[in-house]
């Protein structure tokens, strides 16, 4: 039963923590709280199904479902890029210099378009996700863990390392890296600020869209609301781990899956969206940066 | 060169990027539409940008300017004034209802302001001080037979004293920490009273709620219900029109241009948040008191974070920290998708929209507060 609860938290964890590293990305460069990116996360979730879709059962039973569901993570990956670039373009590039509220006001405008527009592109109803692995799963001694899961957690934590890798080793790491520590240094020194955030929204929208796509197939279905609950559960998490720290975006997905899990399975699971926050709460109190941020001195 | 021929490159591929995109949703034809669509978009824009977006502000300004003028007229102001005095005598039944709907929005827009306008922070999960007034009432009143008139104060002071608990521990940090902190809290705040049966009745909510009475006179027509909250509006704008030429409000405007500075100058910061935030948070209470003895019944499902950016997109549209700027940001946003009751279905899609291209051309709001001549 313990080790059960922590398995499903883990698994929670992970996808809070590929949602809360897009936030966490777009935070650290613009100081923009991004609320469309949980809807970029249920965007990638269609996506997906709609790929999976257009492939008749026959084709879906005939090949392997490691195969198919990668493919479909792909696909909607590269969708959901393209939505993440349209989205900075449109709605946050033309207020770059307009102060920190108007941002935040077409970051939620967006988040309200997108869910009325797949809304009404695909009707209320649910839609479901295909059953790649016929409910396949192993028993681990007592733990009982389904494919989907499985999925998960392989997926990932290999992407947070690639992200991490990312960052720490490429050029375009340190030029997001210098970007986030001072974006007119940054551009003095030879680094175009615009296309960083580009590549920023980019990765942190395919990132999104990885964990939308795993999602669907563990639940099975995907609707059009999903976006709100795990977008701000991400957020939540971002902030917990130290916002803009990407190592902190990680720690606190995993640590809100677990707590939340814990809470849902010990406590009260009618109460297992209030643990989230009231964890929060209770950290800010004793460590105001969270996690892993450090508090920066004010500069005078 | 190359630069330029690049931009303009990956302008004119917007169209197509936004094509591909839909396309899984919308298949084809829809992609095709979309592709010429924002193309024709594109095309028009490019003639008329410059001119479109400074024709835009310049023409609200004569707008105002002109309404300025008239206002100034004393007979049109009386006018005015009678004009919203007796609405109820010349306005059918339905577009009343809807004018106190928008009332107290104004109401709850006003106590936002304070806390976003004027001071400068953020509050996301403002709607959960709201929640604390309509179940004040709402308990108070099934329970033990409370007054309306005398749950409006009671309910103003219970908010102001949870938004005072919540402020507490946050008002220390910098920055954004506000804004999740109060958002968690409205999240949890709909949460509870949608589980917490036994007191606030779960998904249900709470029926029977009395309508308003004084001393036997039971005050339930819409236009009973117009006055006292036009009552209540106008208490409000005065209040917040006398607070903000007062030091209290110069020290939130000290705080909301420079936080460092203005804790160098001695002014202390933390005690004037929180008094801008459980300010708010009582305008909110007593919205919340009006609210609950109008429906009658009250459910978790009105308070939920929807209706928090409602109120924070009338402050912001109308223009923070002006007072006519937030009645007119709210007015417009709950009479407007009325208006477009027909298109009920794309109502919500057109609302992301406009906010969108509301903060593209103007994001300073309708009617930007202009900062009082006299500073002493």
């Amino acid at each position: 039963m313990l080790a059960q609860q922590i398995l499903n938290g883990l698994v929670l964890g992970c996808v809070y923590a590929l949602i809360a590293l897009g936030y966490t990305m777009v935070y650290g460069i613009l100081q923009l709280i991004n609320f469309a990116h949980g809807e970029i996360y249920m965007i990638g979730a269609f996506v997906g199904v709609i790929l999976l879709g257009w492939l008749s059962a026959d084709f879906i039973n005939s090949v392997n479902p490691v195969f198919l569901l990668s493919a479909a993570v792909i696909g909607a990956s590269l969708f959901a890029i393209g939505w993440g670039v349209a989205l900075e373009k449109l709605a946050y590039r033309p207020l770059r210099r307009a102060g920190r509220l108007a941002p935040l006001i077409t970051a939620l405008g967006a988040s309200i378009f997108l869910q009325n527009f797949v809304m009404l592109a695909l009707g209320a109803r649910e839609k479901v996700f295909p059953d790649l692995f016929h409910g396949a799963s192993w028993e681990l001694g007592f733990l009982h863990v389904s494919a989907p899961q499985t999925a998960i957690l392989v997926t990932a934590p290999l992407f947070m390392i690639l992200l991490t890798l990312m960052v720490k080793r490429t050029k375009l790491g340190l030029a997001m890296r210098a970007t986030a520590q001072d974006p007119m240094m940054a551009s003095l020194c030879g680094m175009r600020p615009d296309a960083v955030i580009v590549a920023t929204f980019a990765i942190g929208s395919a990132l999104a869209a990885v964990a939308g796509v795993l999602v669907g197939s563990l639940y099975g279905v995907v609707s059009f609301y999903i976006g709100y609950q795990a977008g701000m559960k991400a957020f939540t998490a971002a902030v917990l781990g130290g916002i803009g720290n990407l190592p902190g975006a990680m720690l606190g997905g995993f640590v809100l899956g677990i707590v939340e899990a814990f809470g849902a399975g010990y406590i009260s699971s009618e109460y297992k969206d209030v643990w989230a926050f009231v964890l929060l709460i209770l950290i800010l109190l004793v460590k105001p940066g969270g996690l892993l941020g450090e508090r920066v001195a004010e500069k005078v | 060169m190359k630069r330029q021929s690049n931009e303009v490159m990956t302008k004119y591929l917007l169209p197509i990027l936004l094509g591909v995109i839909v396309f899984p949703f919308l298949s084809w034809q829809g992609a095709i539409s979309v592709i010429v669509g924002s193309f024709l978009l594109l095309i028009i824009s490019r003639f008329r940008s410059v001119t479109f977006s400074t024709k835009l502000s310049l023409q609200n300004h004569r707008l105002i300017r002109t309404l300025q003028r008239l206002t100034s007229d004393k007979r049109v102001r009386i006018g005015l004034l009678l004009a919203i005095l007796l609405m109820p005598l010349y306005l059918p039944r339905f577009p009343l209802e809807i004018v106190t709907l928008a009332l107290i929005y104004v109401l709850l827009a006003m106590g936002l302001d304070i806390v976003v306008g004027l001071t400068g922070l953020l509050a996301l999960g403002f709607i959960a001080f709201y929640a604390v007034g309509a179940y004040t009432y709402a308990l108070l009143s099934t329970q033990f037979g409370l007054n309306f008139f005398l749950a409006l104060p009671i309910g103003a002071v219970s908010a102001a004293l949870v938004g005072l608990l919540v402020g507490l521990p946050v008002m220390r940090l910098k920055g954004d920490y506000l804004a999740i902190v109060t958002l968690g809290f409205g999240e949890i705040t709909r949460i509870v009273l949608n589980n917490w049966d036994s007191v606030s009745g779960g998904p249900n909510g709470i029926l029977g709620i009395p309508r308003p009475h004084f001393f036997g006179v039971k005050l339930a027509s819409p236009g009973a219900y117009y006055w006292i909250i036009l009552t209540l509006v106008a208490l409000g704008a005065i209040l917040i029109y006398r607070i903000v030429r007062s030091k209290t409000g110069r020290a939130w405007e000290a705080i909301r241009e420079d936080e460092l500075a203005a804790a160098s100058c001695g002014i202390p910061v933390v005690r004037y948040k929180l008094l801008a935030f459980s300010l708010g948070a009582g305008f909110a209470g007593v919205a919340g008191v009006f609210f609950a003895g109008r429906m009658t019944h009250i459910s978790p499902e009105s308070f939920t974070f929807l209706e928090s950016v409602m109120v924070l997109c009338m402050v912001v549209l109308g223009g923070m920290g002006s007072l006519l700027g937030v009645v007119i940001g709210a007015l417009a946003l709950i009479i407007l998708p009325e208006l477009l009751r027909e298109a009920a279905l794309y109502r919500m899609l057109l609302f992301g929209l406009l906010l969108i291209v509301m903060m593209r051309y103007r994001p300073q709001g309708l009617v930007p507060a202009r900062r009082s001549e006299r500073f002493f």
